[in-house]
C-alpha cells in the first residue's frame, strides 16, 4: 500500500508540473554575456534579468538571421518597445519577459557597433 | 609579418608629410566609436621624481569631435600648452636619413558614480581633463560625456585602473579648430607634469576599439641618465614580443640642447642616454605596457608592465639589469590596418548600431 501511494504522488506530480514561468540573470561584462546558451520550452515565459556590469551601454535583441541582418544596419538608438529587443543602459539592470511560441534556434546579439564582433552572442533554443 | 623598418618609415613620412606630430597617446574614439587612424605623439620625461608628459593632437581635417583617453601614472600638478617640436627633434635624432625614407615609402546611473574631475583645462580646441576614478567610474564619465567608448574598453579600463586610477580624456573638436582657423597638420602640443616614483609607458591603451588582428606600430623614445632597463625587454634588432631595440646610445650634445631650447623643456639633463624602441605587433597581443625601472636597481616593475596582479604570465623577456636615473620617453603611435575589411574578430564588418 505505501508504494502505491508513493507511485500515485510521482505521477501526479508529473502530470500537473508542466513548465512553469522561467527566470534567468545574464550578466553582461566586459562586453560578453555570462550566459551563452539557453534552452526554454515552447510556450514557457521566460524572464530574463539582464545585469550590465559595464560603464557602456549593451543591447540584448534575439531573432532569427533575417531580424539580426536588419538589426546590423539598422539606426535605434534604443530598444524597449518589443520584449525581445532591449537595450540595457550602462550599469543597470533591465528585465524582459517572452514567450516563445515555436519551437527553434535563435541568437541574441548586442547590436552596437563592434560588439557583435567582439562576441556579445548567445543561442537560445526553444524545444517543443 | 612584423615590419619595424616600415612602420618606421611610415611614421617618419607621415611626420614629414603633417610637418606636425599627430594625436594623443591614448585610445582614440570617433564619433561613430570607431577608432581613428590618425597618429599618436606622446612625450615623457622624467627627472627628480617628476614625469613630464608632452602631446600633440593634430588637427586632421574634416569635422566632428574625436576623443582621447590616456591613463597617468599620477595627478598632474599643471596643464600647459607645450613646446611644437621635440618629437620631430628625437626622430631627427635616431633616423639620420628622413629624406630617403619618405622618397621611397610610398585612432549613469546604477551603483557607480562618475570620475572624480581633478582639472579641466582647454588648449585651443582641445579640451582636456583630468580623471580620478575606477574603470567603471571612468567609463561613466566618458559616456556621460559623449565618448562611445569600443566594446573593449571596460577592460581596458580597469586594467589601468587597477595600477593608477588617473586618466586624461580629452576632447578634440574639430570644426572649433577649423573655426580657430587651424589647417590640417596643425598641432596642438599639451604638456603634463605629474609627480611619480616610476614612469610607465602605456602601451595596451594604444590598441584600444582594434580587432585583435589589427597591428599597432610606434615609436618609443627613453631619455635616460645611462642604458634603462625595461619590462618586457626590447629585441635587439629581431622580435622580441612585439617590442624591437632600434636605438640605444648616449644622447649628443646637440640633441640635448636642442631638447632644452624647446618651450617647457627646460628640465633635459646636461647628460642622457637616448633608447628607442619600436612596437609593432598585433592589437590582441599588446596586453602590457613598458615599465621602466628608474630607481636604479635595474627591476623594472611587473605591475607596471601589466603582467601582475592581472595573470600568472611571466615577462617575456627578463629585464635588464642596468640603472635608470632619469626617463624621458617620447611615444609615436602609427596603429595601421593591415586587412581593413576584417574589423572585428570574427572577420566581419564594423557593425552599424541596431
Amino acid at each position: 500500500m505505501p508504494m502505491v501511494v508513493a507511485l500515485l504522488i510521482v505521477a501526479l506530480t508529473t502530470v500537473g508540473c508542466a513548465p512553469g514561468p522561467q527566470t534567468v540573470t545574464i550578466t553582461l561584462r566586459y562586453s560578453a554575456f555570462d550566459v551563452t546558451e539557453l534552452r526554454v520550452p515552447r510556450g514557457v515565459p521566460l524572464t530574463l534579468v539582464l545585469v550590465n556590469d559595464d560603464p557602456i551601454d549593451h543591447e540584448w535583441l534575439i531573432g532569427d538571421e533575417e531580424f539580426h541582418e536588419a538589426h546590423r544596419t539598422g539606426t535605434h538608438a534604443a530598444h524597449g518597445e518589443v520584449p525581445t529587443e532591449v537595450t540595457v543602459p550602462a550599469l543597470e539592470t533591465v528585465e524582459t519577459t517572452i514567450t516563445f511560441e515555436e519551437a527553434g534556434t535563435f541568437a541574441y546579439v548586442c547590436h552596437l557597433p563592434g560588439h557583435e564582433a567582439y562576441g556579445m552572442v548567445g543561442i537560445l533554443t526553444v524545444s517543443d | 609579418m612584423r615590419r619595424p623598418w616600415l612602420s618606421l618609415a611610415v611614421a617618419t613620412t607621415a611626420l614629414l608629410i603633417t610637418a606636425a606630430p599627430t594625436l594623443a597617446c591614448g585610445g582614440l574614439i570617433g564619433p561613430n566609436g570607431a577608432v581613428n587612424l590618425l597618429r599618436t605623439t606622446t612625450f615623457a620625461g622624467y627627472t627628480d621624481g617628476v614625469e613630464h608628459y608632452v602631446t600633440s593632437f593634430e588637427f586632421a581635417g574634416g569635422g566632428g569631435a574625436f576623443g582621447s583617453i590616456t591613463p597617468l601614472p599620477g595627478i598632474p600638478t599643471d596643464v600647459e600648452r607645450g613646446g611644437d617640436w621635440t618629437l620631430q627633434r628625437l626622430i631627427r635624432e635616431t633616423d639620420p636619413a628622413p629624406e630617403a625614407a619618405f622618397l621611397s615609402a610610398g585612432d549613469a546611473g546604477g551603483t557607480a558614480r562618475e570620475a572624480e574631475v581633478l582639472l579641466e583645462t582647454t588648449i585651443d580646441a582641445l579640451d582636456i581633463t583630468i580623471l580620478r576614478g575606477g574603470g567603471d567610474e571612468v567609463g561613466l564619465w566618458a559616456k556621460n560625456h559623449g565618448f562611445r567608448l569600443p566594446p573593449d574598453a571596460p577592460e581596458v579600463l580597469d586594467f589601468y585602473a587597477d595600477r593608477s586610477p588617473i586618466f586624461m580624456a580629452a576632447a578634440f573638436d574639430a570644426d572649433a579648430a577649423a573655426a580657430r582657423g587651424q589647417a590640417v597638420g596643425d598641432g596642438t602640443p599639451v604638456h603634463l607634469t605629474i609627480p611619480t616614483d616610476n614612469p610607465w609607458v602605456p602601451l595596451r591603451i594604444l590598441g584600444l576599439g582594434k580587432a585583435a588582428g589589427e597591428t599597432v606600430e610606434a615609436d618609443v623614445y627613453l631619455l635616460t641618465d645611462v642604458e634603462p632597463a625595461l619590462l618586457p625587454r626590447a629585441g635587439a634588432f629581431i622580435e622580441s614580443n612585439g617590442l624591437i631595440l632600434d636605438h640605444s646610445a648616449a644622447a649628443t650634445d646637440l640633441l640635448l640642447d636642442d631638447l632644452r631650447s624647446d618651450a617647457g623643456m627646460e628640465w633635459i639633463p646636461d647628460e642622457a642616454w637616448l633608447t628607442k624602441v619600436v612596437v609593432d605587433t598585433r592589437a590582441g597581443d599588446l596586453d602590457f605596457d613598458l615599465a621602466i625601472d628608474a630607481s636604479g636597481a635595474g627591476a623594472p616593475s611587473p605591475i607596471d608592465a601589466g603582467f601582475a596582479p592581472f595573470g600568472p604570465d611571466p615577462a617575456p623577456g627578463a629585464p635588464v639589469a642596468l640603472y635608470l636615473l632619469l626617463a624621458a620617453t617620447t611615444l609615436i603611435a602609427v596603429p595601421l590596418v593591415l586587412d581593413r575589411s576584417t574589423r572585428g574578430r570574427t572577420g566581419r564588418p564594423p557593425l552599424a548600431g541596431a
